[in-house]
């Protein structure tokens, strides 16, 4: 369980996030949803432990401000949103980075070739001798997601559940990648994992959330599974825009929601 | 492995070239089976063991330092054209080198009288680890170090140092201005064991360091929340990393004044040949960049024999187009 008690953090003076109590069980996906600027990355940020926060965060009930950054590596691995890179590494070594701090729990026979069993998952199999700087923006999100994937690759380890913890993991991909990626994080977490994902897609959040944290100007506006969640009025007062769920378009207009994929 | 082959052949070449007709094999025939008849005369043994090998030591160690010094940088700014030049190391480094020559009679002259011939290498030394520990200072903020502030900070930190040696040079009289330009030039003319000894000790501390900078300025590649994530204590690495960076620039300054483009070419070149992984890129540019001054300076030697050009004329006359050359090369392949 990654569990926040009363936790504010601010960025340059300017508080960001407040009070904020949120729990992300192992074996669940937990989403984090809201409009922009409502301090969804912050938030995530302040779990993964690059900002300094009041209050506590603790992962399986350690306080994350006291453990070390190889103790943290072997907890969760975290996912940014982009990486930008400034020298030439191929694909194979940016995946393989994910092995070098934490324990990637994975068998001996495994380990040797693990960076391209990670890629083959994200659907980049004969990619790994590939410049990372030559690859399109969703192509290097999933070269991240491997390499995150490497660094926790058993969800539990020594009896102890692990935790993916990803922003916006599926914003640049294309339908077929999200469904991928967004499976990959649902079987890390039926595997005994736990998943903290920021999301902007409702439909895809309502497929694949367990639980559903709304954030609304710093706050926790709600928090319960899809159904509890997602309901007219509130995601028209989170989102700031009179909304209703369930609406068939007019009929001719075509539309694809992602539980439309067999 | 080339690499090694490659320093060998440069050592062997540097020892036989130079304005005396003393030969390499020679010596090291004479080395190995001092009772041979193929034995050196005293002058040719006095050229080589005191003149020729001191000057070799010393500009391998100076060439390793400063590539590596370059490689670091650039690895911990994650920026391929950073370099101590860059963040005022060395323009630190030789402001307090200029001061020792100028004032080294008048106002520090008891400094002078301490350490003797010490005073120039000290100082500049110091020089350097003093910008680099204000430059830390300014750009760490509650235990985080801004790397874009320490990049600003550095270029203002620079100007200030070439403010002050410009004023310094401005009141220095004739014998003390031609001294000034052949040190800022850069020189190994006057390599003795007595300085390689100086210097050695530092050059080789910050040397033994990157084996643990290589695995964690990989990780930095993806940035600093991202190593931080991958199990590096980045605020651990950055220290090692500044202050070894400064002890390899500042002992590099202080015994040959500002040899340029060593730190910069020497990292890109071998990126292109064996990528950027630290672990491969740090030891290999250490050999290379000792190949590189070495041959450097054998030209500096033989060119206008036997008169000797200052080595940072040659490395910047060979360094800046060849840098030039790969930076039109890499165009449009690689963003930088």
């Amino acid at each position: 369980m990654i569990e926040a008690l009363g936790v504010t953090a601010s960025i340059g003076g300017r508080p960001i996030i407040a009070d904020i109590d949120i729990s992300a069980p192992a074996g669940e996906v937990t989403a984090i949803v809201g409009p922009n600027g409502s301090g969804k990355t912050t938030l995530l940020r302040t779990l993964s432990g690059d900002l300094r926060s009041s209050g506590t965060i603790t992962i399986n009930g350690r306080d994350i401000a006291g453990i070390k950054p190889w103790q943290a590596a072997t907890l969760r691995a975290v996912l940014p949103q982009a990486t930008v890179l400034s020298f030439p590494y191929t694909v194979r070594e940016i995946v393989r980075l994910g092995l070098l701090g934490g324990r990637s729990g994975a068998t001996e026979g495994d380990r040797a070739n693990l960076p391209d069993r990670a890629l083959a998952r994200v659907d980049l199999e004969g990619f790994a001798g590939r410049f990372y700087q030559e690859l399109s923006g969703g192509e290097q999100q999933r070269v991240q997601l491997a390499r995150v994937l490497c660094q926790v690759w058993s969800p539990v380890l020594d009896g102890e559940p692990r935790y993916l913890l990803l922003d916006e993991p599926v914003s640049s991909l294309d339908i077929k990648h999200q469904l991928i990626i967004m499976n990959i994080a649902r079987d890390f977490a039926r595997q005994g994992g736990g998943v903290v994902a920021v999301l902007h897609d409702l439909n895809l959040t309502a497929m694949f959330a367990d639980r559903i944290a709304v954030m609304r100007r710093g706050r926790i506006a709600a928090l319960g599974t899809p159904r509890e969640v997602l309901t007219d009025a509130l995601v028209s007062d989170v989102f700031d825009c009179p909304l209703k769920l369930d609406t068939l378009p007019p009929a001719g207009t075509p539309f694809l929601l992602p539980q439309a994929a067999m | 492995m080339l690499l090694v082959l490659a320093l060998v052949a440069t050592i062997l070449f540097s020892l036989g070239s130079g304005a005396s007709d003393a030969s390499a094999v020679s010596f090291l025939l004479d080395a190995l089976s001092p009772s041979s008849e193929a034995a050196l005369s005293i002058r040719d043994r006095i050229i080589m063991q005191d003149i020729r090998l001191p000057r070799i030591v010393l500009g391998m160690m100076i060439g390793a330092s400063l590539a590596v010094a370059g490689a670091v940088m650039q690895g911990l700014f994650r920026n391929p054209l950073a370099d101590p030049g860059l963040i005022g190391v060395s323009a630190g480094a030789g402001l307090a080198a200029v001061a020792v020559i100028v004032l080294g009679t008048t106002s520090l002259a008891p400094l002078v009288v301490i350490f003797g011939s010490f005073a120039l290498p000290f100082a500049a030394f110091c020089g350097g680890l003093a910008t680099t520990l204000v430059l830390y200072r300014i750009s760490t903020r509650q235990g985080r170090t801004s790397v874009a502030t320490m990049l600003l900070a550095g270029i203002a930190l620079a100007a200030m140092a070439m403010a002050f040696t410009g004023l310094l040079i401005f009141v220095a009289d004739d014998r003390q201005l031609r001294d000034l330009t052949f040190w800022s030039l850069g020189s190994l003319s006057g390599a003795t064991w007595q300085k390689v000894g100086a210097v050695a000790p530092i050059m080789l501390l910050a040397l033994a360091a990157t084996p643990f900078l290589a695995r964690g300025l990989n990780a930095l590649a993806l940035g600093e929340a991202t190593a931080n994530h991958l199990g590096i204590s980045v605020q651990r690495l950055k220290y090692v990393a500044v202050v070894a960076v400064a002890a390899a620039t500042g002992a590099s300054v202080a015994v040959s004044g500002g040899i340029g483009f060593v730190g910069i070419v020497v990292p890109h070149l071998l990126r292109l040949l064996i990528g950027p992984d630290n672990r491969f890129l740090l030891p290999a540019s250490a050999l290379l960049g000792a190949s590189l001054l070495l041959l450097a300076d054998a030209a500096s030697r033989t060119i206008v024999a036997p008169a000797e050009l200052p080595i940072g004329i040659v490395t910047a006359a060979a360094g800046a187009p060849f840098f030039l050359w790969i930076l039109l090369r890499k165009c449009g392949v690689l963003d930088l």
